[in-house]
């Protein structure tokens, strides 16, 4: 019975009677109890949480909420009342959060049912999921390829139906990338949009809380039922939020995009921005004018991430000390410092460590000035380069990583290989600006690729209308794997 | 630069217990990393101010008030191994 289900598919379908909620959320299990060992999407379910949510269902308005007994995974960061919650680290195995993330509580307030938590890279630290402490994510359309990372398990659920959609979150392009690999419509929203208060923390300056869907108008339903500040999180400025749903067919008739021709270098695999110009091509025969634009800072993106984040996240990761939570042995240890010291070298991955460890160099006070201040000059240069392109275009394009999914284990030794998968991504997030990946069609060997469009601050509406057309011309969503 | 006394000062620094193991494998990319982190010399940023937020946001306060929405009580003590005593974490003492 199960379909390849969209939020609004789902709905109408409950609309016109064809299924009941209780119906849909009992086979969606069943499908995960079939396919989840193959892919390691989800890491932990709670069932018994999504069987009292159906039997509430009658408390939602099926014509006025927007996720209507829509099953769903949150990324394994999401704070869900009652369920599982490890951030894909041995340190936090058997949490159980005590209240519900902003995030996760709009999600309910609008009738969402929660499945379960999905797979991630370890505090959200990594581009191929393979740094979680629970095992990689297997790419839906090959299994010895990787998923991307972190939101990996959400990228993965999309096109394995193993939920209608997930939330993820995007400190350097952990939404945009693993769904380009994935065949999944990800959105990395402004930074703020969605508070992130019960999401937990990996980079403060950077993290953006978002989500994968199937289609472009998913995306922009989900925006509208998670976008709008909240007094828990103070960076979620007060602006008030769009009406999404409205922007998704309006098309791109004199829209002008901007084409970077630092996102085209020649590290890039050829198929890629083969796929990447043929959608350009589309959004131009529906009336797009492109033109192109320089964003020359571009180039060092990667190493003002790889200091600004790492600090950000030693400091993060201070919280983490084996006390409040975990299961640390704790006889034959001698005083406070050697518990934390054991608890913090057990229970934290070899990337994760990696980062503490860069980040708490670059903070000493010997490193402070030539590597964190000085990377947060870059990064103004960077804000400036996007500044200077939205003064003439509306939109940016181009290839969301310079490759498609690469193999199991081909990077996991050499980080810096791995941290250039985020190259063309790590600039928006230290604007701050939104940005989408749409499904642009597929290499020779079956492997999704994604075009990514970037816009101005709070503009997301632009993306959806733009990411509209290239879903209207490759219909990706269509095309499920085999299993 | 960063040899092996670095990584055994900075994981002293960072509350951290490292293997052997794990020293090996800091050590064999710690160094490359950071040297990698040079590209950022090139650009002259003498006259730039670094970056402290993206969307515009300044001086976010709240009034100084006792707000029941943050108070999570009890259940902060719900998944600690440790022993209780008085709603307080009993852990090793500071001092040996």
């Amino acid at each position: 019975m199960l379909e390849n289900f969209t939020i609004e598919s789902l709905i109408q379908g409950y609309k016109d009677n064809k299924f009941s909620v209780s119906e849909v959320v009992s086979d969606y299990y069943d499908r995960i109890a079939k396919v989840n060992s193959d892919y390691n999407v989800y890491v932990s379910l709670c069932r018994d949480l999504a069987e009292q949510r159906v039997s509430k269902i009658s408390e939602y308005n099926i014509d006025k909420d927007l996720l209507y007994g829509v099953p769903l995974g949150l990324k394994d960061l999401f704070s869900y009342k009652d369920s599982s919650l490890t951030a894909g680290s041995k340190i936090l195995k058997g949490f159980k959060p005590s209240y519900n993330a902003v995030s996760t509580q709009r999600i309910l307030d609008q009738g969402g049912i929660v499945l379960g938590m999905v797979n991630t890279d370890e505090f959200a630290c990594g581009a191929s999921n393979e740094t979680s402490a629970y095992g990689p994510v297997h790419n839906p359309y090959d299994r010895e390829y990787v998923s991307g990372g972190s939101s990996g398990g959400s990228a993965a659920l999309i096109p394995l139906n193993l939920g209608v959609f997930a939330t993820g979150s995007d400190t350097g392009g952990s939404i945009r990338q693993p769904a380009s690999f994935c065949n999944a419509v990800g959105l990395k929203p402004t930074y703020g949009r969605i508070p992130r208060a019960g999401v937990i923390p990996m980079s403060s300056s950077l993290d953006t809380v978002g989500h994968m869907t199937k289609t472009v108008m998913d995306s922009a339903i989900v925006l509208q039922a998670m976008a709008g500040a909240d007094k828990k999180d103070s960076t979620s400025p007060n602006v008030p939020v769009d009406d999404y749903t409205s922007y998704v067919h309006k098309g791109v008739k004199g829209m002008k995009i901007g084409i970077p021709k630092e996102y085209f270098t020649d590290v890039n695999d050829p198929e890629v921005v083969s796929q990447v110009m043929k959608s350009i091509d589309v959004l131009k025969a529906q009336g797009a004018e492109i033109v192109e634009i320089s964003l020359p800072y571009t180039k060092y993106g990667v190493a003002v991430y790889y200091i600004v984040s790492p600090c950000e996240l030693s400091t993060n990761m201070e919280r983490y000390d084996g006390v409040r939570y975990g299961n640390f042995q704790k006889d034959d240890i001698n005083n406070l410092f050697e518990y934390y010291t054991k608890s913090r070298g057990q229970g934290l991955g070899v990337e994760i460590l990696r980062r503490i460890m860069v980040g708490t160099f670059c903070l000493s006070s010997e490193s402070y000035e030539a590597y964190y201040l000085k990377a947060q000059k870059v990064r103004t240069l960077l804000i400036e380069d996007f500044k200077n392109a939205f003064s003439k275009v509306d939109l940016i394009a181009g290839p969301v990583s310079p490759t498609a999914a690469f193999k199991l284990n081909s990077k996991a030794n050499n980080p810096l290989e791995m941290y250039q998968c985020d190259a063309l991504t790590i600039p928006s997030n230290c604007a701050g600006i939104p940005g989408i990946s749409v499904p642009a069609g597929f290499t020779n060997t079956g492997l999704p690729v994604g075009l990514q469009l970037l816009a101005p601050h709070f503009m997301e509406g632009k993306l959806f209308s733009a990411a509209q057309v290239v879903e209207n011309e490759f219909k990706c969503f269509s095309q499920v794997p085999s299993l | 630069m960063i040899d092996l006394k670095t990584i055994e000062h900075l994981a002293m620094l960072a509350r951290l217990e490292l293997s052997d193991e794990q020293k090996k494998s800091l050590l064999d990319t710690l160094p490359s990393i950071i040297e990698y982190m040079d590209i950022l010399n090139e650009v002259d940023t003498s006259q730039v101010e670094p970056t402290y937020q993206s969307t515009g946001l300044t001086n976010v306060t709240r009034n100084d008030e006792v707000d029941l929405d943050y108070n999570l009580g009890q259940s902060l003590l719900n998944h600690t191994n440790h022993d209780l005593q008085n709603d307080q974490i009993k852990v090793k003492s500071v001092f040996n």
